[in-house]
C-alpha cells in the first residue's frame, strides 16, 4: 500500500515532528491541540489528588490530508480522554482544542454544536450497546439523517441511508426491518459507522471498535476505514491497544502512556523501529501470529500488583520499568525530543547529553522484582488501600 | 501415551420449549479429540461456535437447557478411569472438580467475591475439597503456593478491586493451580487484559504447566496467543472441528480453507499487504446448513459440500481436517443419522484409525 501522505510529506518534513503536520497553504487545520491538558480530581475531599489524564499534547490534523491516525496505548493510558476532547464532550484543563481555527468551547457553544456534531462523528466500541435491541437498526439511520438536515423526512431519508450503507458494503434492503440481534456483528458494526457518514463527516472518532468484533471480521471494519480515507477522504481516528490492525491502516500513530505522548510519527518508524523504551515493550508484547517465534515471547516478564502509581510520580512515567533508566528520567518529566519525523518523550534521545545510540533490549525484564521489592521492608502497593486500579 | 481426556463424538444441544415451540440449538454437534498429559491445547473459534459449551460440558457444568444427545468423555488419570458423564453431581463436586479439573474463567472481577479478603476465597476452596481445618498451615501452604507462583503473598490479604486486571487474573490461575490438577481449562483468560500484562499472564500459564506437566486446555479467538503459548490447536466452526493438528502445522500449512483464511487475515507489524475479510457470518445453529457447515462461506466449495458432511481426514503427524477438498484416510464419519450411534462403536472405530 502506498502512503497517501509520503509525497507531499517529504517537501514539508522541515516543519513536522511527531503529531504536529502542516497542511495546504494557508489552510486551518481542522483539529488542532495546543499543549492540552486534562486533569480530574479522585478522592474524597480530603483525601483529594490529581489524576492526569491528558498531559501536555499537541497536535494537528488537516482536512485535505485525509489519514487515519491511531491513538494506541493500555488501559489507563488516556486514549479514550482524548476521543472524549475531539469529540467535544469534555473542556481541558488548560490548552486549547482548535477547532477549523476556533476554540470548540466556542464552536459548539447553541446551535454550533449540531454542525460540529455533523463533522465530527462517533463510531463506539461495542455495537450491540449501541443500538436499542428494542428498535430496528434503520430507525437511527433515519434519526441522524432528519436531524442533521440531510433529508427532510423519512422518504428522503430511506436514498440517504441506502447511499450511506452502500458505501460500507450494506444495502437498506439488507438492514431494513431487522433488529440489532438480526445482524452479524461485523455487519452492525458496519451499520455503525454507516450511521455516522450520514451527515458527511470530515472525521470519526472510533473507539476501540474492532474489540468486540471477531477475527473474521474484524479486516471487514478496517478494510472500511481504509475505503473511507482513500475514497471519500474522512480522516479516521482510530483508538485501539491492538497494535497489529494499528500497523495494518494508520498512518500516523501516537503512543500513549500515563496520559503522555511518549513517541509519536509516521506508523512505519514508530511501530517497526520503536524508539522510546515503553514503545518497545509494547511492540514486544504483541503476540505475533508466527509459533517460530514463541520461545522469545514467553520469555520471563515481570508485572506489578498495581499500575496505579505510575501517575503520581515525578518524571517520566516509565522510569520504574526502564532498563536505560538515568537520574535525570526521575526528576523531570521528559520534553519532546525530535529523531527525523518523530517526537520522542525521553533523555536518551536529548542531543545535550550526548547519548550513545544503543538496540534497546530486555525492556520486560527490567521491571522491579516484586519480591526483592518486599525483602527491602517497601510497603507492597496492594495492600494500601487508596491504590485503586484505574483501568 | 494415553489420553487424559479422550472426548468421543460428543454432540450436546441446547433444547428448550415454550408455547409449544420446541427449538434446538446444535451448539457441539460431533466432536471427537484427545488431549494428552504434559501439553497446551488451544480450541481457536469465533463467538457462537461452540467453544464454551464445549467446555462447559468438559468441565461438568452441564444444566438445563444443554443436554448431552450423544457421545462421551473419558477421563483417565490416577485412580479415575471413567466416562464423565456418567458421574453424578456429587462424584463431580468430590472427586473431580479443583482437584482433578479445574477452570480459569474470563472476569477475574467476577470469580472473586469484592467483598471478601482474597485469603477468605482460598479458605473456602482449600477446607471443601481438602478438609485442612489447621488455620496455621493453611496459611502456610497457601502462601507457600502463591510465592511459588512469583506473586507476592501479600495479594492473599487485599481486596479484589485492590489489584490490577492482570494480577487478579494471576490471582484466579493461583487458585485453579492450588491441588495441582490434571486439567487446567482457561476460558478467554487474557482477553480484556492489555498487551502487557496478557504476556505476563500467559507466561505464568505456561509456567505451571511445564513445571507439573499437567495439560491446560486454552480457549482463546486470539490466534496470535495460540501461536505463541499453544502445542496444538484446533479450530472450531458453527459446533464442528475443521481442523486439528500441531501449532507449527495450522500456522504454515493449514489445509482447511476456513484455517487458511483466519491465518491469512491476521495483521501483523511489519506487513501491510491488503488482507481480505470473509464475507458473510458464522451460521444459526438452530438451523445449520447442510452438508460442510463452512460451505456457504467458502471461496472454494464443491457442489458435494452443499450436500455430505465432509469426514475427518488423517494426515500425517496427528493433523486432522474435515474437508472434501483434503485426501486422506477417513475417520469416524462426523454425520450420523439422528445421532444414534453408541460409544462402543465410536470408540472402535476411532482405535482403528490410531
Amino acid at each position: 500500500m502506498t502512503e497517501p501522505t509520503n509525497g507531499r510529506a517529504a517537501s514539508r518534513s522541515d516543519q513536522e515532528v511527531g503529531l504536529v503536520i502542516q497542511g495546504e497553504p494557508g489552510e486551518k487545520p481542522l483539529f488542532e491541540l495546543d499543549h492540552v491538558v486534562v486533569a480530574f480530581q479522585i478522592g474524597s475531599l480530603l483525601a483529594q489528588s490529581k489524576l492526569i489524564a491528558v498531559n501536555d499534547v499537541s497536535m494537528t490534523l488537516y482536512a485535505s490530508r485525509p489519514e487515519i491516525f491511531t491513538l494506541a496505548g493500555e488501559s489507563g493510558s488516556g486514549k479514550t480522554t482524548m476521543s472524549r476532547l475531539l469529540l467535544g464532550d469534555l473542556e481541558p484543563t488548560s490548552g486549547e482544542v482548535m477547532f477549523q481555527g476556533r476554540p470548540i468551547r466556542d464552536v459548539i457553544k447553541g446551535a454550533g454544536r449540531k454542525r460540529f456534531m455533523s463533522e465530527v462523528q462517533p463510531v463506539f466500541q461495542n455495537p450491540f450497546e449501541t443500538f436499542n435491541p428494542l428498535r430496528r437498526v434503520e430507525e437511527y439511520l433515519f434519526d441522524t439523517a432528519v436531524n442533521f438536515g440531510v433529508a427532510k423526512n423519512r422518504k428522503e431519508a430511506a436514498d440517504v441511508a441506502d447511499r450511506a450503507l452502500k458505501s460500507v458494503g450494506l444495502s437498506l434492503g439488507e438492514v431494513a426491518k431487522r433488529y440489532p440481534h438480526e445482524l452479524s456483528g461485523g455487519q452492525i458494526q458496519r451499520v455503525s459507522v454507516a450511521r455516522a457518514l450520514i451527515p458527511n463527516p470530515k472525521i470519526i472518532v472510533a473507539d476501540e471498535p474492532v474489540s468486540m468484533v471477531d477475527a473474521s471480521l474484524r479486516m471487514e471494519i478496517v478494510n472500511l476505514f481504509r475505503k473511507l480515507r482513500d475514497d471519500e477522504r474522512v480522516s479516521v481516528i482510530y483508538i485501539t491497544h491492538d497494535l497489529a490492525t494499528a500497523y495494518y491502516v494508520s498512518d500516523r500513530i501516537a503512543i500513549m502512556l500515563r496520559g503522555f505522548v511518549v513517541e509519536a510519527g509516521p506508523v512505519e518508524e514508530v511501530l517497526v523501529h520503536p524508539l522510546h523504551p515503553y514503545s518497545v515493550l509494547l511492540k514486544e508484547s504483541v503476540p505475533e501470529p508466527a509459533p517460530q517465534n514463541k520461545e522469545a515471547w514467553t520469555t520471563h516478564i515481570t508485572l506489578g500488583a498495581t499500575e496505579v502509581r505510575e501517575f503520581a510520580r515525578a518524571g517520566c512515567k516509565f522510569a520504574s520499568r526502564c532498563p536505560k533508566v538515568m537520574d535525570i528520567c526521575r526528576q523531570a518529566d521528559p520534553p519532546d525530543f525530535r529523531v527525523g519525523a518523530r517526537a520522542v518523550k525521553c533523555y536518551l534521545y536529548d542531543p545535550a547529553l550526548h547519548i550513545e545510540a544503543a538496540p534497546i533490549t530486555g525492556v520486560g525484564t527490567a521491571r522491579v522484582q516484586m519480591d526483592a521489592l518486599l525483602e527491602k521492608g517497601e510497603p507492597s502497593p496492594a495492600v494500601t488501600p487508596e491504590k485503586e486500579d484505574v483501568a | 501415551m494415553e489420553p487424559l481426556l479422550a472426548v468421543k463424538d460428543l454432540r450436546a444441544y441446547y433444547k428448550t420449549e415454550l408455547y409449544g415451540i420446541s427449538r434446538t440449538v446444535r451448539a457441539v454437534d460431533g466432536v471427537t479429540f484427545d488431549l494428552y498429559p504434559n501439553e497446551i491445547y488451544g480450541i481457536a473459534g469465533e463467538s457462537s461456535c461452540g467453544k464454551t459449551t464445549l467446555i462447559k460440558v468438559i468441565s461438568g457444568n452441564i444444566r438445563n437447557p444443554l443436554k448431552i444427545q450423544s457421545g462421551s468423555v473419558h477421563f483417565k488419570a490416577g485412580d479415575i478411569d471413567r466416562d464423565m458423564l456418567t458421574m453424578s453431581a456429587d462424584e463431580m463436586r468430590t472427586m473431580m472438580r479443583w482437584k482433578r479439573i479445574s477452570y480459569v474463567m474470563q472476569g477475574s472481577m467476577s470469580v472473586l467475591n469484592p467483598v471478601r479478603r482474597i485469603i477468605r476465597t482460598f479458605q473456602d476452596i482449600v477446607s471443601t475439597h481438602r478438609g485442612i481445618k489447621d488455620r496455621k498451615l493453611f496459611l502456610d501452604e497457601t502462601t507457600a503456593h502463591v510465592r511459588r507462583l512469583g506473586l507476592p503473598s501479600e495479594v492473599l490479604h487485599s481486596f479484589p478491586h485492590q489489584l490490577s486486571g492482570g494480577m487478579r487474573q494471576r490471582v484466579a490461575i493461583a487458585m485453579a493451580t492450588i491441588f495441582e490438577p490434571n486439567l487446567i481449562i482457561a476460558d478467554e483468560p487474557t482477553t480484556a487484559l492489555d498487551v502487557v500484562v496478557q504476556r505476563g499472564v500467559l507466561q505464568m500459564l505456561k509456567e505451571i504447566q511445564q513445571q507439573s506437566g499437567n495439560t491446560v486446555l486454552l480457549v482463546t479467538h486470539d490466534m496470535a496467543v495460540h501461536a505463541n503459548v499453544a502445542d496444538r490447536v484446533m479450530i472450531m466452526y458453527a459446533g464442528r472441528i475443521m481442523e486439528e493438528a500441531a501449532t507449527e502445522t495450522i500456522f504454515q500449512a493449514p489445509r482447511h480453507p476456513y484455517t487458511q483464511h483466519l491465518i491469512s487475515s491476521l495483521p501483523s507489524i511489519g506487513e501491510r499487504r491488503q488482507r481480505a475479510a470473509l464475507p458473510g457470518s458464522p451460521p444459526n445453529l438452530s438451523d445449520p446448513p447442510e452438508g460442510c457447515r463452512f460451505h456457504l462461506r467458502c471461496p472454494v466449495a464443491i457442489d458435494i459440500c452443499k450436500t455430505v458432511v465432509p469426514a475427518m481426514r488423517v494426515l500425517p503427524d496427528r493433523h486432522r481436517v474435515a474437508c472434501h477438498l483434503v485426501e486422506g484416510p477417513t475417520e469416524t464419519p462426523q454425520e450420523q443419522p439422528d445421532a444414534t450411534m453408541t460409544e462402543s462403536d465410536a470408540a472402535v472405530t476411532t482405535q482403528e484409525v490410531r
